[in-house]
């Protein structure tokens, strides 16, 4: 169940991103480019996690927690730090209506569409392939760390495209960047899962054992939820110190 | 050859992110867990305390 939670919440947070780019485009260059390069996009992920799902299954338990426990650790504590920068206001907020108007802009002075062919826009399709592929990145990177861990990547694939379906549905209602999601708690809540699972897969990958076994990871994501917060509060104070005009 | 620098650039920035020192302390904390583990000394609780350790020390560098 954690791990369904995990990847879907990673998958949210990146499916949101990716909307608000290809809503972007899609709305300033039209959208038969821009599908285009958004199902090229998908296309090149589901290849990715087709060919390297199986491929890691076939590697021993213990080798795959080690590596993949190492990669996880370093990668949520990526997370979770600009989570936590973000939070006690070091770090701008993730403003989805902002970076679309970004985008917009950006897509407006790109000039006319030239080239034509299949590509029909070359601009529109390079940006939502990219946007789709950067984003769909992450999660398949935890989809497969994750679902190769746990013996389960359909698992884990399920929980990705729940989120994908879900922010599109409410993309294609709304018809605009989904800035109500509060993308900068669920990064948090990523960054702290993705370090909890790392410290617990890490260390059964090294060979130790954890005190009351599975159950552990209850207490280990505890922990660094609680490691998270103390940061949080204890950065807002050095803030709070520092006049306004040394920020 | 700046396609090759750019691709190895991409995957760094993808997996080390912002600050290398979280990533090498990380490798270091994995190997003194198996050291640990293999000695047959308990070795649960080094990562955690590691994590807290390498996350301050980032944070506080982040924000000075």
């Amino acid at each position: 169940m954690l791990l369904v939670l995990a990847v879907f919440a990673a998958c949210v947070v990146e499916s949101v991103e990716a909307l608000t780019i290809v809503l972007a485009v899609g709305v300033t260059r039209g959208w038969q480019a821009t599908l285009r390069g958004v199902v090229a996009g998908l296309a090149v992920l589901a290849v990715i996690v087709a060919v390297l799902g199986p491929a890691l299954t076939v590697i021993p338990i213990d080798v795959l927690r080690l590596v993949v426990g190492g990669l996880l650790l370093v990668f949520g504590l990526g997370w979770l730090r600009k989570a936590i920068l973000r939070a006690s206001g070091f770090k701008a907020l993730h403003d989805e209506g902002q970076i679309y108007l970004r985008q917009r802009a950006a897509a407006e002075r790109a000039g006319a569409a030239t080239g034509g062919g299949l590509l029909v826009d070359p601009y529109a399709f390079t940006l939502a392939f990219k946007g789709v592929l950067l984003e769909g990145l992450e999660v398949a990177f935890i989809v497969l760390t994750f679902g190769a861990n746990q013996h389960n990547i359909p698992l884990a694939t399920i929980g990705a495209a729940a989120a994908v379906v879900l922010v599109t549905a409410v993309g294609v209602a709304v018809r605009a960047p989904l800035a109500r999601v509060p993308e900068n708690s669920l990064k948090f809540v990523v960054g702290v899962l993705l370090t909890s699972f790392g410290i617990f897969w890490g260390v059964e990958g090294a060979g130790g054992s954890w005190p009351g076994s599975d159950a552990a990871l209850l207490g280990v994501i505890a922990f660094v939820l609680l490691v998270a917060a103390v940061a949080v509060r204890w950065l807002r104070g050095i803030r709070a110190a520092v006049p306004a005009g040394q920020r | 050859m700046n396609r090759i620098r750019a691709f190895g650039a991409f995957w760094w920035d993808f997996i080390v992110g912002d600050d290398w020192r979280i990533a090498a302390g990380m490798v270091l904390a994995l190997a003194a867990t198996a050291g640990l583990a293999a000695a047959g000394l308990a070795a649960w609780w080094l990562l955690p305390l590691v994590v807290v350790l390498l996350l301050v020390v980032s944070l506080r560098r982040a924000t000075r």
